[in-house]
């Protein structure tokens, strides 16, 4: 949580961003699904930006979007910026890995026939690995045998800081950590969450996806709050108290209400499949506040307190 | 009507074991919480009280008597993967009415939409197929109910929405309810009593 956060240009820029893939439904007949619609998203370096939103909402879609690892048959529109500069593919592939660097969600992105050291080494650009590695295996308090080991011998907490370790010894200034806790025990996501604070703090940018709204509020400076593969809101982390009132959007209220230890409210409904989105707002089949003006006109992106949103009702 | 664990010890194979002379017991109505570290076989015990395992020594109880070999199993299970728990070669409305006929009120609490219906597994997300796994186990003969990490992997809307269902009809028909969470607010929010697994054996 660096105090510079507001002050700097941001690092990633994305702007009306859409993403759409091309699927065969049967036979020679083809569907569209638009996984993300119109996104606007942007990180300072020092800041950690929390995108929080159900599952099937596109998150780890974006993520893929930013890295340029879309699947072949990915329509991509829209614009995306990396330190000032137009993020083309070309520039992805050479910043991926190096600049941009991607916490996965499962261990399985381990490559399972070699050993952790070894794998951690690579994220290393230049020549002393070695040293850099065991300083950082030291820092995460993974044992001096741990290097030696493969994949299918760590607990799920030890292969959780390996995949941390991996980013943390790239020299990446943009790190996206993919569901880095998903049904963990609380004391392994607590300490990947300081671990991604620690990154934060050294001056790194981190985007930080997830469907768990506390560890969000407990890591990130803002929330991004995903619905149906656009960002409805994005709000400072300090916004999400009391009743949900400094809160612009319906369903950034809507989830911050639902929690157990406040009113545990559901909302009637589920998220519109991104095979068959209807014109107007994405919410506006399961929101209260909704009128005709919702259900014709997509609610452009507005700046309201210090957050975004995009919603006609919004004040 | 009352769900037992008699001093249960289990093991995989010749493994360690996960749980040595354990008691405990769900009453109907009654909403429990499991907790305990991860590994310490929580999940386990869940599986041994709907009859997925059966216990090294010590038995699992209904009303005294052993669960049924055949038939609707009247401890009904939600695991936390559902993409694990539905057959891939099945269309959902297959899945959802394997063992009897969910009523259309029950769908649309859950926000199961009909178009769902016809659609494989793999075209849902995990939210949405976790709707189906929980309409599937609520059927009229469901006495007891084993959530392990029902909505750990969902987020707070669809997790509210789920347990408020859940949470009407276990109250209408007096169905027990034993569930496993990280997540304590969760627990106490809807648990009567809670068992901390590492306490007890």
């Amino acid at each position: 949580m660096s105090a510079t956060a507001n002050t700097d240009k941001p690092l990633l820029e994305v702007s009306g961003l859409s993403v759409s893939f091309i699927q065969y439904a049967a036979g020679l007949r083809q569907r569209t699904f638009q996984a993300i619609s119109n996104l606007n998203a942007d990180i300072r370096p020092g800041e950690i930006l929390a995108v929080v939103g159900a599952s099937g909402s596109g998150k780890s879609i974006l993520a893929h979007a930013i890295l340029g690892i879309l699947p072949g048959n990915a329509l991509v529109s829209g614009s995306m910026s990396y330190a000032g500069q137009e993020l083309t593919p070309k520039r992805q592939a050479a910043l991926r890995g190096r600049e941009i660097a991607l916490i996965p969600q499962s261990v399985n992105f381990l490559d399972p026939l070699m050993r952790v050291g070894t794998q951690v080494r690579f994220s290393s650009p230049n020549g002393n690995g070695t040293a850099m590695q065991r300083e950082i295996f030291t820092r995460y308090q993974l044992a001096a045998g741990t290097e030696r080991l493969y994949p299918f011998q760590l607990s799920g907490g030890m292969a959780r800081r390996v995949l941390v370790a991996t980013a943390a010894a790239s020299p990446a200034r943009l790190i996206i950590a993919d569901e880095p806790t998903p049904g963990l025990h609380p004391a392994i996501v607590k300490e990947t969450l300081a671990h991604l604070r620690e990154l934060s703090a050294a001056g790194r940018a981190v985007m930080f996806i997830t469907h768990d709204i506390n560890a969000a509020l407990e890591t990130a400076d803002r929330i991004a709050v995903f619905y149906a593969g656009t960002t409805v809101e994005t709000a400072p982390a300090g916004d999400f108290c009391g009743e949900g009132e400094r809160l612009r959007h319906p369903y950034s209220k809507a989830l911050w209400q639902a929690l157990p230890q406040n009113d545990f409210r559901p909302v009637p409904g589920s998220q519109p499949s991104p095979a068959d989105l209807l014109p107007g707002c994405l919410f506006a089949p399961r929101c209260r506040l909704s009128t005709l003006e919702c259900a014709s006109a997509e609610p452009a992106l507005r700046s309201i307190r210090g957050g975004t949103v995009r919603c006609h009702h919004a004040a | 009507m009352r769900l037992e664990a008699q001093n249960v010890s289990f093991r995989y194979k010749a493994g360690p074991w996960i749980l040595r002379n354990l008691s405990l017991s769900v009453m109907p109505g009654e909403i429990v919480g499991l907790t305990g570290p991860s590994g310490c076989g929580k999940t386990t015990l869940a599986r041994l009280l709907a009859g997925f395992e059966r216990p090294d020594a010590g038995k699992i109880a209904l009303d005294g008597q052993p669960l049924p070999a055949a038939g609707y199993c009247p401890v009904q299970l939600i695991s936390q993967h559902p993409e694990q728990a539905v057959n891939p070669r099945w269309q959902m409305h297959n899945t959802l009415c394997e063992s009897y006929l969910p009523d259309k009120s029950l769908l649309e609490e859950l926000g199961i939409k009909n178009e769902w219906l016809k659609r494989w597994p793999n075209e849902l997300s995990a939210g949405e197929l976790q709707r189906f796994c929980v309409a599937r186990a609520l059927g009229p003969q469901t006495r007891f109910l084993l959530a392990d990490e029902m909505t750990t992997m969902l987020d707070a809307v669809t997790q509210a929405q789920i347990w408020q269902a859940v949470l009407r009809l276990a109250g209408e028909r007096r169905i027990g309810i034993l569930l496993t969470s990280h997540d304590s607010t969760l627990i106490k929010r809807i648990s009567h009593r809670n068992i901390d697994l590492t306490s007890i054996f």
